[in-house]
């Protein structure tokens, strides 16, 4: 680790690097449980089966607006603590953040519009629509945080597609999980293998991205080896490989929770990679890129009331909509 | 190629006037909602199950809609105003963060219980996902209005350095986030809001009245509370509406000069009511001599001050705030809007006063005139939010912060007009699409009308 600037601290603590993390948390949390629906869209595109598809859109109906509403949190965070970055970032990769945008509208409209009416042609065409939002979010967002992380000044880049193609997979592996908690007599066999592809490219891909950024990206040679990033490769080895048991075992629970905390490693994986700076761009650190330490503190005042209170919320969401959703269920 | 700037103006300019339908809209139906499903929590039974049940399918096409076109707005302000998020975000990104902590999680966890989770929540906590979605898009609005009036009145922050850069920095939160400007503000906003999901309702159910002879007492009932709604708002916003114009005239008078069209500095200044150009090259002065005009003598004057028509209003061409800076506001669009908003808003008074003497005479459905105001007014409440919109916006102009940044000088500084000009017109034709498939399901929704009630608990009621 490299040697850690002074920041503003407050009982203790210090604002820079928590807002850090929290940052680098919302982000977890949006990718974790929307990406969960991301990849049961995909798996809706993936399965013909009717019941299959029904079950889908009734288990990700009441939960998909309030995930997105953590990549709002984020945005807000990222403007709020680290103004600079955040302007830096969103212009900087200006098509494809409105990508990221476009692929959102349509995912979350598509379901919501399709369920208004039940002629054919009408439901084709958003289900046409939803898979294609639920496959490019996740693609586009993996694009933004590999050039996020090697400060690429084009929005297409190698690094970009194979983190775009590796979120993916790890959210259809989630989705799989999750599907399997939502279905009360177990997935079918092709569901199931649908989830262990993803996983196995998952790993390839994650592996692929480490090594190319200790090979080929500037400054992070070092980083890349650092006992706590290897640890962190190792541990995805391992869960995926749990994963791949727990999924053909039919634990769906445990299946989906290891993909969670793969997840949370990806994202952790990346934050720790770019620690003490924030904007490999122009190569500028959390401290020099946080706000004033007024507005630091307020804003962790807010975070300390109301993250609780938030996380409170989604456990109500659900523990409400826990076990078999049935796919004729709704309002 | 399109200028970035004016690219990214109207980019914002179209997201915002789209995404303000959805949430107008919700907020407003958001009380009528609650008094619903509190009606059904008591066991009312029908028509409330009823209109619970249907009224919250049309708030949640809105709602969906409304977030997929909110957090685009969050996103425009890092991607198109990038200089404008270095400058300010140290003070406007606060509540921008707030408000999805504090009201948006709120209300987008609990509208999933609202629309999905009947059957598996008892009924008190059935209510209370109702009341605590409505308390969210009510608490969003705070946050967002609370950025939006530091924007029009900014205070309690200076200038220093962050990164090499010129930045605002907060140094008192009080003066800056509890500005006076936010309460006139969220007080009109709320109201008309309400108002116009009133307009939305009444209109809707008179239409249903009117064409079909089912559910009458579902359509009766909806047509009333949206008359109750209208009466409590609209002369409300005329008394509110004034003392906020003063305000604007007090500590915006740049923005009070556009509404009136002054560009010198004038006493007796008259209120306008019509005033059309004689000449196309005046069109960007409303009030010009060259002009057909019909106005009140002293009004302008007499309404800024509240009393005086005497009393001198400053001219746009001697205002500080526009010395030095490139471009004024837009005047004709800022004088027309302020009147058009107005002028619906006085109708909304006639219509409500009318139909509320109608409804007291037990003669509501009887007026053949007022079954036609109250349809052709359901887009009305929404469109007067838009004008006052316009005239709160692009009053400011040039001003992104009123004398603190400009919006050209908030742009992005390594945007392209190639790439903003083709976000615009994505949007342009993705949110025509949008709000074309919204209007239509919702149009689909209410031909259709509620569904008889099926649920067992549930006593049915053959009307």
């Amino acid at each position: 680790m490299m040697a850690l600037a002074a920041g503003p601290t407050w009982f203790g603590v210090p604002l820079i690097e928590l807002w850090f993390v929290a940052l680098f948390l919302t982000l977890a949390m949006f990718l974790w449980l929307d990406g969960t629906n991301f990849g049961m869209g995909v798996l809706y595109g993936l399965s013909g089966d009717h019941e299959t598809r029904e079950r889908i859109l009734t288990a990700l109906a009441p939960l998909w607006d309030g995930a997105e509403v953590w990549l709002v949190v984020f945005g807000g965070a990222l403007f709020a603590v680290f103004p600079d970055v955040y302007g830096g970032l969103f212009s900087g990769y200006y098509l494809l953040m409105f990508a990221i945008l476009g692929a959102l509208i349509i995912r979350g409209i598509s379901p919501e519009f399709l369920e208004q009416r039940d002629d054919q042609a009408w439901r084709r065409a958003w289900s046409i629509t939803f898979v294609l939002g639920s496959t490019l979010a996740p693609f586009f967002l993996g694009m933004f945080a590999a050039n996020w992380l090697v400060g690429a000044t084009s929005t297409i880049t190698l690094p970009g597609i194979v983190v775009g193609l590796a979120l993916v997979a790890l959210t259809t592996a989630e989705g799989t999980g999750f599907l399997g908690m939502k279905t009360a007599e177990g997935l079918d066999d092709s569901t199931k293998l649908y989830g262990q592809i993803a996983q196995v490219a998952y790993l390839v891909l994650a592996v692929v991205t480490v090594a190319y950024l200790h090979v080929a990206v500037e400054g992070m040679g070092s980083k890349t080896v650092h006992p706590f990033v290897l640890a962190l490769v190792g541990l995805t080895a391992i869960l995926g490989l749990a994963y791949i048991y727990l999924l053909r075992a039919d634990y769906y629970r445990p299946a989906f929770i290891v993909s969670g905390i793969q997840l949370f490693g990806l994202v952790a994986l990346v934050a720790v990679l770019l620690f003490p700076v924030i904007y490999p761009v122009t190569g500028l650190t959390v401290f020099e890129a946080a706000v004033s330490t007024l507005q630091l503190k307020m804003m962790t005042v807010v975070l300390a009331i109301f993250l609780p209170l938030v996380l409170l919320y989604f456990a109500v969401l659900y523990s409400s909509f826990a076990g078999p959703a049935e796919p004729a269920e709704g309002y | 190629m399109i200028d970035p700037v004016i690219a990214s103006r109207l980019q914002f300019a179209l997201t915002t006037a789209v995404h303000i339908i959805f949430p107008a809209i919700s907020m407003g139906l958001a009380p009528f909602l609650v008094y619903f499903a509190y009606k059904e929590m008591r066991g009312a039974g029908e028509p409330w199950v009823s209109l619970r049940r249907f009224w919250v399918k049309i708030f949640a096409l809105t709602f969906v809609v409304g977030t997929v076109t909110g957090i685009v707005l969050e996103f425009e302000f890092g991607t198109n105003f990038a200089a404008y998020a270095s400058a300010v975000g140290g003070i406007f990104g606060g509540p921008l963060a707030t408000e999805g902590l504090m009201a948006f999680m709120l209300e987008s966890t609990f509208l999933g219980i609202l629309l999905f989770g009947k059957e598996r929540v008892g009924r008190r906590m059935y209510f209370l996902s109702a009341f605590l979605v409505a308390l969210g898009s009510w608490l969003s609005a705070v946050w967002i209005l609370i950025a939006n009036s530091w924007m029009q009145l900014p205070r309690g922050f200076e200038m220093g350095t962050r990164a090499g850069q010129e930045v605002a920095v907060i140094v008192d939160p009080v003066a800056a986030y509890l500005n006076p400007r936010f309460f006139y503000m969220f007080t009109h906003m709320q109201a008309s809001a309400v108002l116009a999901a009133a307009l939305f309702m009444g209109g809707i159910a008179m239409y249903k009245l009117t064409t079909t002879d089912t559910r009458r007492r579902f359509w009766k009932t909806s047509l009333k509370l949206a008359i109750v709604g209208m009466l409590l708002t609209a002369p409300f916003m005329a008394v509110q509406g004034d003392s906020y114009t003063r305000h604007v005239y007090e500590t915006q008078p740049q923005k009070f000069a556009a509404m009136e069209a002054v560009y010198d500095t004038e006493s007796s200044v008259p209120e306008y009511i019509l005033a059309f150009p004689t000449d196309v090259t005046e069109l960007r002065d409303p009030s010009s001599r060259q002009l057909f005009k019909i106005g009140i003598p002293g009004g302008a004057s007499f309404l800024a001050s509240g009393g005086d028509p005497t009393a001198t209003i400053q001219g746009l061409d001697d205002m500080e705030s526009l010395q030095g800076v490139e471009g004024e506001p837009p005047v004709a669009v800022v004088f027309w809007s302020f009147r058009a908003m107005v002028g619906l808003g006085v109708w909304f008074i006639v219509l409500a006063l009318w139909a509320g003497f109608r409804w007291y005479q037990d003669r509501l459905l009887d007026d053949k005139y007022l079954r036609r105001g109250l349809m052709y007014s359901i887009p009305l409440g929404v469109l007067a939010i838009e004008f006052g919109w316009m005239v709160t916006e692009v009053g400011r102009q040039p001003w992104a912060i009123q004398e603190v940044l400009t919006v050209a000088d908030g742009v992005s500084q390594g945007l392209t007009g190639g790439e903003a000009l083709l976000t615009l017109l994505g949007f342009v034709l993705g949110y025509a699409l949008l709000l074309g498939l919204w209007i239509y399901l919702v149009r689909r929704l209410i031909i259709r009308g509620p569904k008889p009630s099926q649920s067992a608990d549930t006593e049915v009621t053959p009307e």
